[in-house]
């Protein structure tokens, strides 16, 4: 008789409970971010696929043609080509393509680079209609940023 | 000619009447089911419908039309008139109720002598159609919806008919305007505070609202009693689950808030109505609001709650009104 009493007085107290932590989440701030609208700001440290970094003070990449991503690349999707031109010292890049299909974002190549004009981009939104759409030429990247 | 003359206002009156109920039960699923929505994301940190119209305002109104649109289907082993028949069973009979709730003084279609009678007899319906409806769909979920529908109904009917039944010896009548004029300045909640718990709590069950939601109980049994319902025939149960429980909120006003009375609002003579529709609104909250805080009871939970607390405490609460009215 004693517990019949004793479970309704629980019972009941913790019914309220529940009810104070429901109202208090009725008024607290939505934490969903409705996501083609409104997007979440992506840390540094985000591991993307691969961009050159445009430095400041030379206002280009640094990359000087050495090659030595496209050799340590263990799925060979990076092709580096560059050229000899009159009154520059060393090559010019031309071509710069990553294959990000094959891409298993080891991140060699950032590590091998001697000048450090690699490193990972923020991009994640990565979907395509087709393959070629992941065939990205890094050179016109780092051209078209402001 | 004469008795024509006669019945004439009277006929009208009911049309009126009629037209009326159709757009409270319209009107009330509308609102309902796209504050029930919004207040459910809101309750867990999201935003609830945001897509159609200004923070999702048209979302019902598109999908009363997709589901206008689809297709009745029928599964070939079910009872093909019963199956067509519960939706109807279900949704018909809650126009009848909203015929005599006052809403204020005036406001009202048709005051009965047995106005409680009428509205708990035709509430009751809802029960029946569930069960044709669980019945003839030849499916074993919806069978065990129906099952635990009835069981649940009829367990709780009685605390909820107790509890009003105080009210009614207090009273002296089954009038709903009665009953709402007869508490002045003080309302029946603050004398019979038990009887508006157990009636809130059995009110829950009757509505097959959660935590009681049993006879749905998606975890369980997909859907319960309308698993196999598409299209508008799933919605009129939806349309018949809301209307009921503005039904059942519109007695508990009536009975334990004091109906219409509230300080009349400058510059409007129906401010009884605004006050009568914001009572109702504010219990309709209160049921979304523990809907989304409880989780569903197991059904034995369920019935030792009704038979070991409600019941007994509904009787001790009857018996202690009767004697407190004999003394008085």
């Amino acid at each position: 008789m004693k517990s019949y009493f004793s479970l309704l007085v629980t019972g009941g107290w913790s019914l309220i409970l529940g009810l104070k932590v429901t109202i208090k989440s009725l008024f607290s701030p939505i934490v969903t971010v409705q996501y083609p609208r409104e997007k979440l700001e992506i840390t540094p440290n985000y591991r993307g696929h691969i961009d050159l970094i445009k430095f400041e003070d030379t206002g280009s990449h640094k990359c000087i043609t050495c090659g030595s991503c496209m050799r340590e690349c263990p799925s060979d999707c990076i092709v580096v080509e560059g050229e000899k031109r009159e009154g520059v010292k060393g090559k010019v890049l031309t071509v710069f393509t990553l294959d990000f299909t094959k891409c298993s974002l080891c991140g060699a190549c950032v590590e091998v680079c001697p000048t450090d004009a690699l490193d990972y981009s923020n991009e994640y939104e990565l979907a395509g209609f087709a393959r070629e759409d992941f065939y990205y030429d890094i050179l016109k990247r780092v051209e078209e940023r402001r | 000619m004469e008795t024509l003359y006669s019945i004439l206002p009277e006929l009208i009156r009911i049309v009126i009447c009629a037209a009326c109920g159709a757009a409270i039960v319209f009107g009330n699923a509308l609102v309902m089911g796209y504050a029930e929505r919004k207040l459910a994301g809101h309750f867990m940190l999201r935003p609830g419908p945001m897509e159609v119209g200004w923070h999702g305002i048209l979302q019902l109104v598109l999908d009363g039309l997709k589901l206008m649109g689809k297709q009745l289907v029928i599964p070939a082993k079910a009872d093909k008139p019963l199956f067509m028949l519960a939706p109807l069973l279900s949704f018909a009979p809650v126009f009848v109720p909203l015929l005599v709730i006052p809403f204020s003084d005036k406001l009202q279609g048709f005051d009965i002598d047995i106005g409680l009678l009428l509205i708990l007899a035709f509430a009751s319906i809802n029960v029946l159609a569930v069960l044709i409806g669980g019945w003839s769909s030849n499916n074993k979920y919806s069978l065990f919806g129906a099952f635990r529908a009835v069981a649940q109904n009829v367990a709780y009917e009685i605390p909820m008919l107790i509890s009003l039944l105080a009210i009614v010896f207090m009273t002296n009548t089954f009038s709903l305007r009665d009953v709402a004029a007869a508490q002045g300045s003080v309302w029946f909640v603050i004398v019979q505070p038990l009887a508006f718990i157990i009636y809130i709590v059995a009110m829950v069950a009757e509505t097959n609202r959660a935590p009681f939601d049993l006879p749905e109980a998606e975890s369980e049994l997909t859907a319960g009693f309308h698993t196999e319902y598409s299209g508008m025939s799933f919605s009129l149960f939806v349309l018949a689950e809301y209307a009921n429980m503005f039904i059942c909120c519109s007695v508990a006003t009536v009975f334990f808030l004091g109906g219409d009375s509230g300080i009349p609002l400058p510059y409007f003579e129906y401010s009884g109505a605004i006050w009568f529709l914001m009572k109702v609104y504010a219990l309709m909250f209160f049921l979304v609001w523990i809907r989304w805080t409880y989780p569903r009871t197991r059904f034995d939970q369920l019935m030792n709650f009704c038979w070991k607390y409600l019941i007994p405490f509904s009787l001790v609460n009857l018996l202690i009104t009767v004697v407190m009215v004999k003394l008085i």
